[in-house]
């Protein structure tokens, strides 16, 4: 059976940065409109990188700034000063 | 000697001010202070082994939840001041509304007295943190709800009454017991509760389909609370999970208490989430997903993954998940039905759903709904046009456990009603189901003491034993005007008024009388 991590965010101007960020750094993700709403899906892990937020932004980004847009989430949560991964070991 | 104003990073600033500013008692015993923490039998041998994923001090909680409200609050004020319910899809909606207000905002308070007690049971400093945070959320969901709440109050009948209306109605005792049950248990077994069943398992069926469905519907105050309340829970569901590896980690005799736990709550939560599949595929007239789609995606799917994700620990997936499963493609037909016939003791209104809504339906069931719902809610719908809307006047067989009418049927046969009984002290008691008989099995002293709400009334405790004076005077649902069928209702015509398709109807509810007089 496949094991998907999610993240979804609230379909806004800040979350549009997260989830171009999200696809460029996991390629194999899959993104999901839907209505309000943008849910990513991924098997076994998804990762957020700061650089490429502040690349994307053009500003320094703090990791738990992804916590004013997120929705909800699936896997393990692991967070550091760079990241924000998500994983199923 | 200048020192150098370094930043911490978050590792060491989240151990400096969460572990470091904790402290071991020195004349007081830690049991006397703790005295909850070993009465359920888990055993905790390393408190510093709870690791914080999400490494949140309270400095970076107050700036980032600010901002949340900030933005919260300008949605809130724009939707009043352009009269946002006048952009809803249809009015029908709004019922869904006050289920939801009136039946899981009472929640988000009830889960906010849960944190704050038992954040104070534990001699672990990080669950205690995390219990504090989640308390302060919890309050926040519960105040901004009332705030959502009270724009549509102006406008539409049933929602005046919330909190009165939570400890007596009859179908709000199914989210209110399943609460109370959480929390008059121990500090772990809350936590298994709540922060992993309800939160991690089953929370995402509640706010992330329903709420998108809400901005599909032109709702964008709920859609907004709904969000905001949520995205506090991507640190609630990381606390659920913690909770859980933690302890099962912390000793091997854990595991099976956890897991009677995880078999209680997760069928305990299915039960309530009842409820919102009834929200999603009736009460939604601009439907997003069916049900059984969302059932498929958050649970199946991603508790699925979760499930093998905790294989690791020697716990394996809730007992009757099964029927769960299989329940997908009937739970939401069998509650509308319900709320259907018992539309005159509710503060919210019913429907038979229109014609493309039941094609919708059966494109989404093909295999239960033409089958086995069609034909019944295709004769009401007759019943209702010559004349006869149906009511039923009985009261019906509550379940001893989570407190539902004993309306589900048996997984291999969805003609006959599940419903099992045993005697306990010479007393018979009834249940819904064998997952609900089993709960009752394991804790018979607890459950013997349920309110329940047809033998409370039958008992005289509320007021009157007749329907009419029960709702009137002890529920204070207003008849008339909360109740019975939609089509017709003063809300009904007052939607039509404001759609500009009847004159009669007055504009806002109840003022336009003393306003003529004036
Ligand atoms: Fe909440
Ligand atoms: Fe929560
Ligand atoms: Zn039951």
């Amino acid at each position: 059976m496949s094991q998907l991590v999610f993240i979804a965010f609230q379909d806004n101007d800040n979350a549009r940065y997260l989830v171009e960020a999200i696809a460029e750094d996991n390629p194999e993700a899959e993104v999901q409109h839907q209505p309000a709403m943008i849910r990513i899906q991924a098997e076994k892990r998804l990762v957020i990188n700061r650089e490429t937020m502040e690349e994307k932004l053009g500003r320094d980004w703090d990791v738990q700034e992804m916590l004013i847009d997120v929705i909800s989430i699936g896997g393990n949560v692991d967070e550091d000063d760079d990241h924000f991964i998500l994983q199923w070991t | 000697m200048a020192i150098k104003n370094k930043k911490l990073n978050l590792k060491d600033k989240y151990q400096y001010l969460t572990r470091d500013m904790a402290w071991e008692p020195t004349y007081q015993k830690k049991k006397d202070i703790f005295p909850d923490e070993d009465f359920e039998g888990i055993k905790i041998t390393d408190w510093s082994q709870w690791e914080d994923p999400f490494r949140l001090t309270m400095d970076a909680y107050w700036k980032y939840q600010a901002e949340k409200e900030k933005k919260l609050y300008a949605i809130f004020d724009a939707f009043a001041q352009n009269n946002g319910h006048q952009n809803i899809s249809d009015a029908r909606y709004v019922n869904a509304l006050k289920l939801f207000l009136t039946g899981v905002s009472p929640l988000e308070h009830a889960a906010f007295q849960g944190y704050a007690r038992v954040g104070r049971q534990f001699s672990g400093a990080g669950a205690r943190v995390a219990c504090q945070m989640q308390a302060i959320d919890e309050l926040r969901h519960s105040q901004t709800q009332q705030h959502a709440m009270s724009h549509y109050n102006k406008h539409f009948n049933g929602l005046h009454d919330a909190a009165h209306m939570h400890d007596r109605v009859w179908f709000l005792s199914v989210p209110k017991s399943f609460f109370d049950d959480a929390r008059s248990a121990g500090p772990f077994e809350f936590l298994t509760a709540i922060s992993f069943s309800f939160e991690y398992v089953l929370t995402n069926l509640l706010f992330v389909p329903f709420m998108s469905g809400a901005a599909y519907n032109g709702d964008m105050a709920t859609v907004t609370f709904g969000f905001s309340a949520q995205s506090d829970e991507a640190r609630h569901m990381t606390l659920g999970l913690e909770v859980i590896k933690f302890i099962l980690e912390q000793h091997e005799d854990n595991v099976p208490i956890v897991q009677r736990w995880i078999d209680k709550w997760f069928w305990r939560g299915f039960r309530l989430l009842s409820l919102v599949g009834m929200m999603m595929d009736y009460m939604l007239p601009n439907k997003v997903m069916s049900w059984a789609e969302a059932w498929e995606v958050y649970y199946e799917q991603n508790g699925g993954a979760l499930f093998k994700d905790l294989e690791r620990y020697g716990i394996r997936p809730p007992k009757y998940q099964d029927i769960a499963n299989d329940a997908k493609h009937h739970v939401s037909h069998q509650a509308w039905s319900t709320f259907y016939q018992y539309s005159h003791a509710t503060n919210f209104h019913t429907w038979m759903p229109e014609k493309e809504e039941m094609d919708w339906l059966s494109q989404k069931y093909p295999d239960t709904f033409d089958r086995y719902y069609r034909p019944r809610f295709e004769h009401w719908a007759k019943e209702h046009a010559e004349g006869r809307r149906f009511y039923n006047n009985t009261l019906p067989q509550l379940c001893q456990v989570c407190q539902i009418p004993t309306i589900f049927t048996e997984k291999d046969d969805p003609t006959m009603l599940s419903h099992r009984q045993i005697v306990h002290e010479g007393e018979r008691f009834h249940f819904c189901s064998d997952g609900c008989c089993d709960i009752f099995k394991n804790e018979p002293e607890k459950y013997v003491q349920a309110w329940l709400p047809v033998h409370q009334i039958y008992q005289g405790n509320c007021e009157g034993s007749d329907v009419e004076t029960v709702v009137s005077k002890y529920y204070h649902i207003n008849i008339g005007e909360d109740n019975f069928e939609y089509i017709g209702s003063p809300d009904h015509k007052r939607w039509l008024s404001i759609k500009g398709k009847s004159s009669d109807a007055k504009d806002a509810k109840g003022e336009s009388a003393d306003q003529d007089a004036a």
